[in-house]
């Protein structure tokens, strides 16, 4: 493994730097008929389950096929989408912001072929490579995070859960018949990087311990004020500690006043709060970002915890489904699931899911927890 | 033979969603075999003991990588995350495990040719391991060491034309949805003005210079496919002032029954009929639809522009040609006060390149978020410390009752000293000449 050099120069490390050139121009990178009929497109179709047509003014049809990805790739994985756009799609492909991959052809009888040759691809072991849906009322990919396979936050893991999660929910995805498209979203701490708070089904990681403090470190590896500003509830001091032959600065933990968000440890590597058995996921539903007849929705927590249960989370992968399942059967068409619920009533909801409602489930953050109260007579037994 | 055993990521290739263990596995063979000749920069087994490392958090529950990590590039103050595992013996592959954020294309479109090139760069000087893509729109290779670094961004910059994403309390990398290049309702070029504005302001991008993190994102229409109003501070989400255009005959036919509703997105279950009244009319939310002896009219004046109706009959509704952008301001995640979704500012704004009108607005924004933004406050926050009223000040905007989804209700309301006659200062022994003690 001996070193190569690109050619940068250590010794002069700002000659013949470039910088500021940002992304590569769109206008590069798509299919000819798309950019010859850029903003001149008239209407679309769903022919199938992750088929759609899109027809211009000009009369030009372009066909595009969505496949399903895990969004954590390989290079070999991408260099066989490329093979698959060579020989289908003149070497063209996009992803969608769902993280699934899209070709696009001019001839239905090439989409066509193209879809057979997708779902046809598998793993080794058996799974699909390139399952093909995503479109229309249907449950497409899942919005993730980074989980244990990169990140120092996290209380679950996000390919993991997404991929019990999808395995159990698969059908969804090469189907189109849920009342609406169900968004579902994984965030693997309360930063909720991506689309848990507000997406129609999100599971987000949670501890439930406060974290432990590394005194001998802290006062070292950390600006202290900053941690304390980090917490939302005022839990932290500064304070100090004694460690029998010196006494140092540190921070001291309310334990009563912690709600374990992990911010702190963000801030402050010497406040470590994740547990094998005290960290989990929480389950949020009714979350949307589109304005389509009702305005955008935050998500609400559901479910106050679930155990992590690693490799396949067994009792989450069930509770999602049973949550689905529920809306499927009872709402409108066209009712997003956070619709759906709030026309029924939250109790409404709970009861039909079969979920606990318990304490943990009330708002009691801050001033806006008493607008999430009942002032009303108006509810159902 | 895999260099670990990892038979609880095993039960992970079973079922048939995409297995990113099945992925890893065979990537991490093919890094043994090596068939394209690399002559591979980091560890060869950097994927096997990424999965060993990852089997190891399966058992235990916790994560394994230590807090933190600052490395990047000479020139830029984000870009890379720095990360190292906690456990350096046992996996000397992952000791260093940064993510190089890439600048993606909008719409994130890519020939084979461009995205092959990639590949050959990242399995030379990284893990071969890759987001496609980020939650916020960067290409993520996932997994390189330190020395790397520079080697990577003088290649990217010079053979490919490529810079780095965002990263830190700065402008992150903006994204958009697909817009004008495959979508009919797209009201102005979300792909060309995520471009612009990207290269406008490349210095906040790469250089942290503001009080905490800054997203731009841009939706053609109020659909929200990049979900611009929950996941960026600055969001800009197209519109349209006029009337929607009805194509009666194609009315007809949906009523018919000769073009199923929603473009077929509900074909796999048996809805009934489509039913003009009970599908689109009643669920209108301002109810200005009407469907009177074979001719649909809508009350423009009474229109939210929700899409409903045109997302149901997209061949017979369409969107207007007085187009634009709304802006809204402040979205965020619950960290620290709670989660936000962006507000609304600019009710209708021009969105034609070069997009002056909208610069304006958020340089506004930004010089005034830049001196009042605490530390690690997101525009959203400092909105609700100090106002909506101040966003509306410092951008020369008159408030309008769109600005609201309702008026106040408490009365702990604010004046200007010079709104009130007589001003603030006065006399108490004035007072007193009328009131006795």
């Amino acid at each position: 493994m001996a070193f190569v050099s690109s050619g940068y120069n250590p010794a002069k490390p700002m000659e013949n730097r470039i910088s500021d050139i940002g992304p590569r121009f769109f206008k590069d990178f798509l299919p000819p008929v798309l950019e010859k009929n850029y903003g001149k497109w008239v209407s679309h179709e769903i022919l199938e389950p992750g088929l759609l047509v899109h027809e211009a003014e000009s009369g030009d049809k372009v066909y595009t096929v969505r496949a399903g990805t895990a969004r954590l790739v390989s290079t070999e994985y991408i260099r066989e989408i490329c093979e698959i756009a060579k020989k289908y799609a003149d070497g063209y492909m996009r992803w969608t912001t769902r993280n699934n991959i899209e070709f696009m052809t001019t001839s239905l009888e090439t989409a066509k072929a193209l879809k057979a040759d997708l779902n046809g691809r598998k793993f080794a072991a058996g799974s699909y490579k390139f399952p093909v849906g995503g479109t229309g009322a249907s449950i497409s990919n899942i919005v993730h995070t980074q989980g244990w396979i990169h990140c120092h936050t996290p209380a679950t893991d996000a390919s993991g859960t997404v991929k019990v999660i999808m395995d159990e929910l698969f059908e969804e995805f090469t189907n189109m018949r849920m009342p609406a498209i169900v968004r579902v979203a994984v965030a693997c701490c309360l930063n909720m990087c991506g689309a848990c708070h507000c997406s129609d089904l999100a599971v987000v990681g949670f501890h439930r311990k406060p974290p432990i403090v590394d005194h001998e470190y802290l006062d070292n590896m950390c600006e202290i004020p900053l941690a304390i500003a980090s917490c939302p509830t005022g839990a932290l001091k500064p304070g100090k500690h004694d460690l029998g032959d010196k006494k140092v600065n540190t921070i001291l933990v309310n334990q009563e006043r912690c709600m374990y968000c992990g911010n702190c440890y963000t801030m402050c590597p010497s406040l470590p709060l994740s547990d094998k058995e005290g960290d989990g996921v929480i389950i949020m539903v009714g979350g949307k970002v589109s304005n389509r007849i009702s305005m955008p929705k935050f998500s609400k927590v559901a479910v106050a915890f679930i155990p992590n249960e690693p490799p396949r989370w067994p009792t989450l992968a069930k509770v999602c489904k049973k949550i689905i399942e529920v809306y499927a059967a009872e709402a409108n068409k066209y009712e997003r699931l956070g619709d759906w619920a709030e026309r029924i009533g939250w109790e409404s909801f709970f009861e039909k899911c079969e979920l606990d409602f318990t304490h943990h489930l009330i708002d009691d953050f801050r001033d806006p927890a008493y607008f999430t109260w009942r002032q009303s007579t108006n509810f159902k037994f | 033979m895999a260099k670990h055993p990892t038979p609880l990521l095993d039960q992970l290739e079973s079922g048939p969603w995409p297995s990113f263990v099945s992925d890893m596995k065979h990537a991490a063979e093919l890094r043994h075999t090596n068939p394209r000749g690399f002559e591979q920069q980091v560890p060869v087994d950097v994927i096997d003991d990424l999965l060993g490392l990852l089997e190891m958090s399966y058992e235990d529950g916790t994560t394994h990588w230590k807090h933190g990590g600052i490395v990047g590039v000479f020139g830029y103050g984000g870009g890379v995350i720095g990360r190292y595992c906690d456990q350096p013996e046992k996996f000397p592959g992952v000791a260093h495990f940064h993510t190089v954020r890439l600048a993606q294309p909008s719409g994130l479109f890519y020939t084979a040719e461009y995205m092959e090139k990639l590949c050959d760069l990242w399995d030379f000087r990284g893990s071969g391991m890759t987001n496609m893509h980020g939650s916020t729109g960067d290409i993520i290779w996932l997994g390189t060491t330190t020395p790397q670094l520079e080697e990577i961004f003088y290649e990217l910059t010079h053979t490919y034309n490529q810079d780095l994403g965002g990263s830190g309390s700065n402008l992150r990398t903006p994204a958009c949805c697909m817009g004008m290049s495959r979508c009919e309702f797209a009201c102005y070029d979300t792909q060309l003005m995520c471009h612009t504005l990207t290269n406008e302001y490349q210095d906040m991008l790469h250089r942290p210079q503001f009080p905490y993190k800054f997203k731009f994102k841009f939706d053609g229409c109020p659909n929200g496919c990049v979900a611009a109003i929950a996941r960026s501070d600055f969001s800009i989400i197209g519109t349209w002032k006029d009337d929607i255009k009805i194509d009666q005959a194609a009315v007809k036919a949906y009523v018919g029954g000769e073009i199923p509703p929603n473009a077929g997105a509900h074909a796999g279950r048996d809805w009934g009929k489509f039913d003009l009244q009970k599908e689109v009319i009643d669920l209108c939310p301002t109810k200005c639809m009407k469907y009177e002896g074979g001719k649909l009219e809508i009350d423009t004046k009474n229109c939210y522009r929700c899409m409903h109706c045109i997302n149901v009959m997209p061949k017979a509704l369409r969107i207007g040609d007085e187009r634009g952008a709304s802006i809204l301001i402040g979205a965020k995640a619950p960290i620290l006060d709670g989660a936000q979704m962006s507000s609304l500012l600019v009710p209708f704004i021009p969105a034609d390149d070069p997009f002056d009108e909208i610069k304006e607005v958020i340089e506004s924004i930004w010089d005034w978020w830049m001196d009042e933004g605490k530390n690690r406050e997101r525009l959203g926050e400092t909105l609700k410390r100090l106002g909506f009223q101040k966003a509306l000040e410092v951008c020369g905007i008159t408030p309008v009752a769109q600005h609201v989804k309702e008026p106040r209700t408490n009365p702990y309301i604010f004046w200007k000293e010079d709104e009130v006659p007589g001003g603030w200062t006065r006399d108490i022994n004035e007072y007193r000449k009328l009131h006795q003690r």
